[in-house]
């Protein structure tokens, strides 16, 4: 049996105002060429000035991937001539980088796998090329833009688990706000080292490298692949061949050049940033911007919750439901009905009105509200929903709703029997039925008329009691 | 000098339009000659809304500092038909300040040499001597000051490339502590060494030029802070700080057979005792002699290997002529060769040699630490000292056919430990001293990092008592 093991290389555009080492915007355009300064374009003179913003985010990321982080911040230049690298060299972080020895914990079909990261660190990115029949064009606007590159161990062995750690790895940088990492823009994008061996064999087999992977529905067809075609080659008694392959439309892949010795990158400290001290201090605050990640949050809730796996999945998805749960709750709202209302109402909504969560008119201190008054049995739980679309709807607040239409339940006995008199009053014959011929069925006419006067508004179990105890009332009072 | 010009300037005696004129009338004759300039402006321009003590002066800056819609080629073949979009710091300092740009001046090409004689547009000569050289790499900044062309000019210095000209130039040359000057628009030649700096014919315009142009930059991250002094104004106060060393390794009259050298060493050692007599506390220190022998080869080391990396930006892809070929490599590689000298070529060779992943440890890093080892002796020098006074040079400007010579190794550490100042950053300044047969040479002070002011002060007294102030090419010492 034949097992593949596979490393990835994942490259993450950070979002920023403005780019790495210059102050040129860091937007995604399709006009080539207009986020552009001196600094990206690598003119004679230029000087790097670091992003703040950027090595936050960096140092942040590592710190959610449990990484160690570096004493200080340095930049190494990487030094290579192509044409989309203006600056004849790469500013990015060999010596510390900003994050080494971590990890991430992914669930792959519902078991928990650790992922190691050998090493994140923080480069900018090159320009890009399109290149035609016999000319090339550059476009600048990508380039300095904020990356980070996120190397990990050896250690995952199938397409699976591949897919699963990118699809996890984005949602650590969408739940970080460091990245939306869309891999339609190229925000994502990432390189596969995949080579397979024996199960009894003790070194790894000949690597092949994909680089520059966008999607993951090809970072997958890529892979399984290359398993193939890898176990095959081998059980034929052929040799893997150590080499750069692309994927192409047809979900093959397709060799692009053997691999040459390797290119030496000629590192050196970057002289013009001088290192910047990190302490303690800087750290723990950073620590505290770092949320709950989605695995943690998906344990919490069924661990601590009692959450169906189910529900807990669909909470902890998304950083803004998860957060619009959690605030929910904070208030103290019943956990099963305020699951109830999220998982239902306020999903359906945001996907019927196709908007983002922050987009809905309803605050979860709106939803707490009606969640609360369903728990006190002020309202019924359907009283509660129709409040909730109306108040979508109409973008009023549901309490208000509630005050302006009336929609309390009518709880006071007082008011209640204030009610039932009056519509005994009004309907003497059926009063008569009961107390001449004892006709219990009554009970059900005199409720209607009572749900009918209070808009449905009058509590039904209670209403029932103090009909039963008016007719007797009505009855002993006539010294029947 | 600028502050008689600015008298004049005041007193309405001359436009700075005709200070213009003159200058450019002055630098177009003597450019055959001399070949200081690169390019010569023929328009004037001030900014009207400045008020500064350089408004209306005329000045000069060295062709690797990047101004916007002016050529500026490094004096390298591959920068020929350059002209920057941005201003650098200093110029656009400058300009605000209402100071006159009145041309750019010839390197050596991309600044790496020492001669002024490697510039894609020709050797620069010497305005005492036109059969010698005078220096670089700010050749033509020097050469067009020890004119009169200009009173002060802008050039940069990486090893010893506006000290060493301003010692063969009979002029002051002066590069504040790192990052005191933004380097932003200055072409980068070794990153790690590279100062912006000024040449002037007394030490009190060095103070006011540099006052303009100092300061913090957003766009360099190792400018540093203001300090918030006026060099100008500090060199009115009381100096308190006269104690002074020379390197007895450095000094030896008894160490060189060189008659010019022993002369320049004989005169240095007078002015050590002048200096005394006014007040000066000077002593002989010593520095482990492998110390200094490294010097040069560790100057070498790092400006090579960082200079390869900086100027792999000239390719001839974004900007500069394209080069021809059927691929990319092809283009690139074309452009390089075509567009460099084989001394650049040379360096760059020498330096990617120097970062390669086997020869890193063994060169380049072993060349950082020892760069570190000379820092902290000097360092360790300066708990005792507030200056170093040492001869910015054995002797005066070479001749052409001579410069290729072979010197004794004990003369490269007396005509290389200027990038002593490069290596640590610490602000250093040459003056005129003496001449030694009709040719000046100059005495160069280096202090502690951040005391600009201690420096240019030391220099100013010194500066009384050599006499040698305001000098233009011509004027015989008496």
């Amino acid at each position: 049996m034949y097992k593949a093991v596979i490393g990835l290389e994942v490259h993450c555009e950070l979002d920023t105002k403005s780019k790495n080492f210059s102050s040129s915007p860091n937007k995604f355009t399709e006009t080539p060429n207009i986020h552009v300064s001196t600094v990206d374009l690598g003119l004679p003179g230029i000087l790097p000035y670091p992003n703040k913003e950027a090595v936050r985010k960096a140092l942040k990321t590592a710190m959610a991937l449990h990484c160690e982080n570096p004493d200080e911040v340095i930049f190494d230049r990487k030094n290579y001539f192509y044409p989309d690298l203006p600056k004849g060299y790469q500013i990015t972080q060999v010596t510390k980088p900003m994050g080494k020895n971590g990890y991430l914990d992914i669930l792959v079909n519902g078991k928990k796998k650790r992922v190691l990261i050998h090493q994140l660190h923080l480069e900018e990115d090159t320009a890009s090329l399109d290149h035609f029949s016999n000319y090339s064009l550059i476009d600048y606007n990508r380039s300095g833009i904020p990356l980070i590159e996120i190397v990990t161990e050896p250690c995952l062995e199938s397409a699976d688990e591949a897919v699963t750690f990118l699809e996890d790895l984005r949602d650590v940088f969408l739940f970080l706000g460091v990245s939306e990492a869309r891999s339609n823009y190229g925000q994502m994008r990432c390189d596969v080292n995949i080579s397979v061996m024996k199960d009894t064999d003790k070194e790894f087999g000949t690597k092949v490298e994909m680089k520059n992977i966008n999607a993951f529905t090809n970072v997958r067809a890529a892979i399984e692949y290359e398993i193939k075609r890898q176990t095959e080659l081998l059980e034929k008694g052929g040799q893997v061949v150590q080499e750069t392959r692309r994927i192409a439309e047809d979900g093959k892949t397709y060799s692009m050049r053997e691999k040459v010795d390797a290119i030496d990158y000629k590192y050196f400290v970057e002289p013009n940033i001088p290192p910047v001290k990190l302490t303690k201090e800087f750290y723990d605050e950073l620590r505290k911007e770092i949320p709950e990640l989605k695995l943690e949050r998906y344990e919490k809730y069924i661990d601590k919750y009692h959450l169906s796996e189910y529900d807990a999945g669909v909470l902890s998805a998304k950083k803004d439901i998860s957060d619009y749960f959690e605030e929910v709750l904070s208030y103290g709202s019943d956990i099963e009905l305020t699951v109830n209302f999220v998982t239902s109402a306020i999903l359906s909504t945001i996907k019927k009105l196709d908007i983002e969560l922050k987009e809905l008119f309803i605050t979860p201190k709106m939803l707490s509200g009606i969640v609360d008054k369903v728990k006190n049995k002020e309202i019924s739980l359907d009283h509660g929903k129709k409040i909730l679309y109306q108040a979508i709807d109409k973008k009023i607040d549901p309490n208000e709703i509630i005050k302006k239409q009336n929609l309390h339940q009518i709880n006071d006995k007082e008011e209640l029997l204030k009610i039932i008199g009056e519509v005994m009053d009004e309907n003497v014959s059926q009063v008569r039925q009961y107390i001449d011929e004892g006709n219990t069925y009554v009970y059900n006419f005199f409720i209607g008329k009572v749900m009918a006067k209070t808009n449905r508004q009058a509590n039904p179990n209670m209403s029932l009691e103090i009909i039963k105890e008016e007719l007797e009332r009505r009855k002993q009072d006539e010294g029947k | 000098m600028i502050t008689e010009l600015r008298k004049e300037l005041d007193e309405a005696k001359v436009s700075s339009e005709e200070l213009f004129e003159e200058a450019v009338k002055k630098a177009k004759q003597e450019q055959d000659k001399y070949n200081s300039f690169v390019t010569i402006i023929d328009k004037y321009k001030i900014k009207r809304r400045a008020d500064s003590i350089l408004k209306g002066i005329p000045y000069a800056l060295k062709d690797n500092i990047s101004t916007s819609n002016i050529l500026t080629t490094a004096s390298s073949n591959i920068l020929k038909d350059y002209v920057p979009v941005y201003d650098a710091t200093v110029y656009r300092k400058l300009k605000n300040a209402g100071a006159v740009l009145v041309g750019k001046t010839t390197l050596d090409e991309l600044a790496m040499g020492g001669t002024g004689t490697t510039a894609a547009t020709g050797v620069v000569r010497n305005p005492w001597d036109s059969n010698r050289l005078i220096g670089g790499s700010s050749a033509g900044s020097a050469a067009a000051v020890a004119l009169g062309i200009v009173p002060f000019a802008i050039g940069s210095d990486t090893g010893d490339s506006i000290r060493k000209p301003a010692s063969f130039g009979g002029v002051v040359g002066f590069k504040p502590t790192y990052g005191r000057i933004s380097r932003y628009g200055l072409f980068a030649f070794a990153s790690s060494l590279d100062h912006v700096g000024v040449f002037t014919r007394s030490v009190e315009d060095a103070a006011i030029v540099t006052d303009v142009i100092k300061g913090p930059d957003g766009y360099d991250m190792t400018a540093l802070k203001d300090d918030g002094k006026s060099y100008k104004n500090e060199l009115n106060k009381p100096l308190t700080h006269k104690k002074l060393c020379y390197i007895k390794e450095i000094c030896d009259v008894n160490e060189y057979k060189d008659s010019e050298v022993i002369k320049t060493l004989t005169e240095f050692h007078k002015l050590i005792d002048e200096c005394k007599s006014k007040g000066f506390e000077v002593d002989g220190v010593s520095i482990d002699k492998k110390l200094l022998e490294a010097i040069y080869p560790t100057y070498m080391i790092i400006s090579c290997a960082e200079a390869t990396s900086n100027n792999a930006n000239l390719t001839g892809i974004q900007f500069g002529p394209r080069g021809e070929g059927n691929s990319i490599d092809e283009i690139m590689f074309s452009a390089r060769t075509k567009g460099f000298s084989e001394l650049i070529k040379r360096r760059f060779v020498l330096g990617s040699y120097i970062l390669q992943k086997e020869n890193q440890e063994k060169l380049f890093l072993n060349a950082c630490r020892v760069r570190r080892l000379i820092v902290d002796r000097v360092n360790e020098i300066f708990k005792d000292y507030d200056g170093i006074i040492l001869p910015a040079s054995g002797k005066g400007a070479p001749s052409f056919d001579k410069s290729s010579e072979q010197v004794s190794d004990q003369q490269v550490i007396l005509e290389n430990h200027m990038a002593i100042g490069n290596f640590g950053g610490f602000p250093s300044i040459t003056i005129p001293f003496t001449f030694v047969n009709e040719m000046p040479v100059g005495v160069n002070i280096t202090g502690r990092v951040m005391e600009d002011d201690i420096v240019l002060h030391i220099a100013k007294e010194i500066e009384d008592i050599t006499g040698l102030k305001g000098m233009k090419a011509g004027d015989r010492h008496v």
